[in-house]
């Protein structure tokens, strides 16, 4: 399997809790409107169950990065 | 007997001027000694009747050998005789020659013997020793037939109290210090929730299997990626430096473990390798060190942006316990509850208060126009024809329903209605006098 060259990914756990972080932060302000709150909510609801999600997957991984003499990077399963 | 190939070691392998000068002598001294033995014997037997005794080489002025053969003889002999030692004195007048080598006494009160280390052999050395050491050097004893010197070719070096490894730290970290490497302000924050953690180390070591174990119990569903490499014996500097340069290239992970168990001392050497601890620092994510030794601080737990003392300790720092992301996502879910709900509340009470506005100014509204309404019955009421037929007056209206106020708009022998205060009275006009104009 060849992975892709580094690029924060949205679906992060660590991007979606802060993407909540910030929402929750803009609800807790002061002149924001209803319509914006609730489609901030909204927004919100979501994030958290793709995080929960995530969350929910049970399985450790370990893989073994090797890399090919052009240059490319593998990951293989790693024996333990 | 099997002749011995003429073989040239130490200094004499290492050409230069007064080598070259000396090469055509050389060419005899390298004769084997035996050879010259025999050679001499001949020499001798053709002199001197057979059956008369031989002198030996060098017994007689006429069996005299020359420098060269007994300076050779006496390199062969001393390599013979010595195998490779230690031997402990005292770094003196050490000299670092333009052409790499290094040369110096080591001695100890009434004895000194000459050393050298040869440029190719310093690597093995951990840094240059210092005037008035206390070393143990492992040489091969040897003469320098060209000089007739003996002298120790050194290999290895060993300082009292590991001063030579400290001293090869002290310079690397003056060095890393200069590039700015072990800046306090460089260390950077580990992330939170690393969704993939590389771990650099031996892939059959105590130290992955310690990172596998704690990460599986802390939070499943990350990754980890070994990146393997030696980290003790002679290749593990090589080998680290170029697994951490593929993790650079690579960069695809959160965050980064770089170590290996326990071990002694000696195995700390990779990790104080300068160039292993500048290849850590160049990693594009933050790094924590897990060397997995309590008391010694090598350069690359500097460098790294977290130390820990075990691989064990080392995941725990960089693996979220999943108990503690679900608990803060509990968090942020009822954050976002109560926050949108906050807003709602705000928003009805306001409308609230926009309805008790509204019915208060409707309330106040409506007494003003009720009060204006009562003034002006007041005054309409004042103004009303009926008032007047209150006070005995009456009113005449003719049969279809006209106010008559004149004389000439009554017409006599018709019926007509006077209005009183309490009812209507039918009459009728009997005779009508119009007296002046209207």
């Amino acid at each position: 399997m060849s992975t892709d060259k580094r690029a924060p990914d949205p679906e992060s756990v660590e991007v979606q809790l802060r993407r909540l972080e910030a929402i929750v932060g803009q609800l807790g302000g002061d002149g924001i409107e209803l319509d914006a709150a609730l489609k901030l909510f909204e927004e919100g609801v979501s994030r958290l169950r793709a995080v929960t999600a995530r969350l929910s997957d049970a399985e450790l991984k370990v893989k073994t990065l090797v890399e090919s003499s052009d240059g490319d990077f593998i990951l293989d399963d790693f024996d333990e | 007997m099997k002749p011995r190939r003429p073989v040239r070691r130490g200094p004499a392998a290492a050409p230069n001027a007064i080598d070259m000068f000396l090469d055509p002598l050389f060419a005899l001294a390298n004769a084997p000694f035996e050879e010259v033995q025999r050679q001499s014997a001949i020499e001798a037997s053709a002199e001197v009747q057979v059956g008369a005794p031989v002198d030996a080489p060098g017994e007689t002025p006429a069996t005299a050998i020359p420098v060269s053969v007994l300076n050779e003889t006496a390199r062969e002999v001393l390599q013979g005789a010595f195998p490779r030692l230690w031997v402990r004195g005292e770094i003196s007048d050490f000299k670092r020659h333009r052409n790499g080598h290094w040369y110096f006494c080591l001695g100890d009160g009434g004895a000194q013997v000459r050393c050298v280390v040869w440029s190719r052999d310093q690597r093995r050395i951990p840094a240059a020793p210092d005037e008035g050491m206390m070393v143990s050097a492992l040489g091969q004893l040897t003469v320098y037939p060209a000089r007739g010197d003996m002298q120790l070719v050194v290999t290895g070096m060993e300082a009292e109290g590991d001063g030579l490894t400290r001293k090869a730290i002290e310079l690397a970290l003056r060095r890393l210090e200069k590039d700015g490497l072990l800046a306090p302000g460089r260390k950077r924050a580990l992330p939170r929730y690393p969704r993939r953690i590389a771990v650099v180390t031996s892939p059959n070591g105590a130290a992955i299997r310690d990172v596998i174990a704690v990460a599986r119990r802390r939070s499943p569903g990350i990754e980890i990626v070994v990146v393997p490499a030696a980290v003790q014996g002679d290749s593990a500097p090589d080998e680290l430096c170029a697994a951490l340069e593929s993790l650079a290239r690579w960069g695809d992970a959160d965050v980064a473990i770089v170590g290996r168990g326990g071990g002694g001392r000696d195995d700390l050497r990779a990790f104080n390798d300068e160039r292993v601890a500048r290849a850590l620092a160049a990693l594009p994510m933050p790094v924590i060190s897990a060397v997995g030794h309590e008391i010694d601080t090598t350069i690359c737990d500097l460098v790294a942006d977290l130390r820990a003392a075990t691989p064990s300790a080392a995941a725990e720092a960089a693996v979220p316990l999943r108990s503690d992301v679900l608990a803060e996502i509990g968090a942020l879910r009822t954050a976002l509850g109560e926050a949108v709900q906050q807003q709602i509340d705000a928003a009805r009470d306001q409308a609230v208060g926009l309805r008790e506005r509204a019915a208060t100014a409707m309330m106040r509204s409506i007494e003003r126009h009720r009060a204006r309404t009562e003034t002006l019955g007041g005054r309409l009421h004042a103004l009303s024809p009926l008032a007047t037929l209150a006070r005995g007056f009456a009113v005449a209206l003719s049969a279809d329903g006209r106010v008559c106020g004149r004389a000439a708009q009554f017409t006599a022998g018709e019926k007509f209605d006077l209005v009183l205060r309490d009812g209507r009275v039918t009459a009728r006009a009997e005779e009508i006098r119009i007296v002046g104009a209207g």
